[in-house]
């Protein structure tokens, strides 16, 4: 879940960070009194969920109150990627000399944290990690010690980082990590961390994802942001087929059939299995094929969990076929999901041959699913294959 | 709709046997047994589908009470 940029300086705040001088307004005039307070120039940024903030017009300037009331009032009617903000962040506009980016969230594949640091803050860390390689640096931890003042150290030195300034970045990068660990965090990132002329160091925008399956550890945080629990904090709001596919997977609490996002595609996903549903996403489109939603299917969902779903997945105008794909399963059972996806499709009005691309669930009771499977005609593939496989032979039967 | 996969036959002795009625009611996990007013047993037809195939009813009724009927492939679960 993601948070507002005034809901992650509180947060950083409570950590000791250093934050610039400011507040959030709802109305002009309550922006016009945090700027008369504030007695300088100031910032007022659009506090929205989605990036791309600056480009459309929601981060503006003001050197005097009545610049920031009119502004306050453009921006609190200004829509970014269809969201409007829920207040206007006014702060003191810092007189930068430098900028820095500082960064922690989780690597996969060395299936550790890694914290990263760039002397290149202010601009996307992917675009620095590309262009500028020796201005990045990084460094995986583990989770079961402390992270040190030594190891940020390490990490911010090795970019040839010194002095004082060595030891205030030091002091925000453990901070930094603090707060990823203690709020599970996925991602907690400063970009830009400003050093001021006077050479003390200032977060300039920030941005905080939280792990969705820790909220309820954080009930009292989230609370205390007055963040209610059916906020679901993506960066846009769900549309009406997700709202029903978070629907379909609370109402039986038997198995996971969640996470169901939308696309413009004509293949339907039936996907899933600890990762597999990003593999097999990223399968299909590998192939030229055009998905038509992503979800997350496990844990062993009851047959009208799956029916509901596929019934969902096919009322998506443009849905040709679907696709039912996932990794050798061992608490899933096959028979159960194939029961499921057919009923759907029969229900939906169609033929399960048809509609069917492929259906690639390998493991617990396979020999059921494939019995089944083998008497609607669908065609089906044992472990034999590998997903990439049958995501390419669902594009090839769909078409792109 | 009808159930597509799987068919329940519950003899009318079992059926009528209060105490296991209310035994079925309880171990089938997914709920594919009620206990009517009577007490006597009856199938929850929307459940059907929802069968696991554990045998835990089978087991439980007399020999020839219950039989479980995979309509995939026509295999029988009794005994
Ligand atoms: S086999 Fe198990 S799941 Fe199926 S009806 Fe009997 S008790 Fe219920």
């Amino acid at each position: 879940m993601r948070f507002y940029e005034f809901e992650c300086k509180l947060l950083l705040a409570k950590m000791g960070v250093p934050l610039p001088h400011g507040g959030t307004a709802s109305t002009p005039e309550q922006a016009r009194q945090l700027a008369t307070e504030l007695n300088a120039p100031v910032v007022l940024k659009s506090q929205v969920l989605s990036g791309g903030r600056m480009k459309a017009g929601g981060v503006k300037f003001a050197d005097t109150p009545e610049e920031a009331t009119n502004a306050a009032a453009e921006i609190l009617k200004l829509p970014i990627r269809d969201q409007l903000p829920v207040c206007v962040s006014v702060e003191a506009k810092a007189a930068v000399a430098k900028e820095y980016y500082l960064g922690v969230t989780y690597d996969a594949l060395a299936k550790k944290p890694v914290m990263i640091f760039s002397d290149m803050g202010g601009i996307d860390i992917e675009q620095v990690a590309e262009e500028h390689p020796d201005h990045i640096a990084t460094q995986h931890f583990s989770t079961l010690v402390p992270y040190t003042d030594f190891r940020a150290k390490e990490l911010i030195a090795s970019l040839g980082i010194t002095g004082g300034e060595l030891t205030a970045l030091t002091g925000i990068a453990t901070r930094l990590v603090r707060l990823f660990q203690q709020y599970d965090m996925t991602l907690a990132e400063i970009n830009p961390l400003g050093k001021l002329e006077d050479g003390s160091f200032v977060v300039l925008d920030c941005h905080l994802d939280m792990e969705d399956e820790a909220r309820e550890r954080h009930q009292a945080v989230l609370d205390a942001l007055g963040i209610s629990p059916d906020e679901t904090r993506q960066g846009r709001p769900p549309t009406d087929f997700e709202i029903r596919g978070a629907q379909v997977d609370a109402v039986d609490h038997r198995g996971v059939a969640g996470r169901v996002v939308e696309f413009d595609g004509n293949l339907g996903l039936v996907i899933g299995a600890g990762g597999g549903s990003l593999t097999i996403f990223d399968a299909v489109q590998k192939y030229g094929g055009k998905p038509a939603n992503y979800c997350e299917i496990g844990g062993n969902p009851s047959v009208n969990k799956a029916m509901e779903l596929t019934k969902l997945i096919l009322s998506k105008p443009g849905v040709e076929k679907i696709a039912v794909i996932m990794n050798v399963v061992s608490n899933t059972r096959a028979d159960i999901v194939a029961r499921g996806v057919i009923k759907g499709v029969v229900e939906s009005g169609h033929h399960p041959a048809e509609k069917i691309s492929i259906f690639r669930i390998p493991g617990s009771w396979e020999a059921d699913a494939f019995k089944i499977l083998g008497k609607y005609g669908v065609e089906y593939c044992d472990r034999s294959v590998s997903m990439s496989e049958a995501a390419r032979r669902a594009v090839e039967k769909t078409g792109a | 709709m009808t159930a597509m996969f799987i068919r329940v036959d519950l003899d009318p002795s079992a059926a009528s046997d209060r105490e296991l009625a209310k035994k079925l009611a309880e171990i089938c996990p997914v709920n594919i047994f009620a206990q009517a007013p009577d007490g006597s047993a009856t199938i929850v037809e929307e459940n059907l589908d929802e069968c696991v195939l554990c045998e835990l009813c089978v087991e439980a009724a007399p020999p020839g009470g219950i039989r479980v009927v995979k309509l995939y492939d026509g295999a029988v679960l009794e005994r």
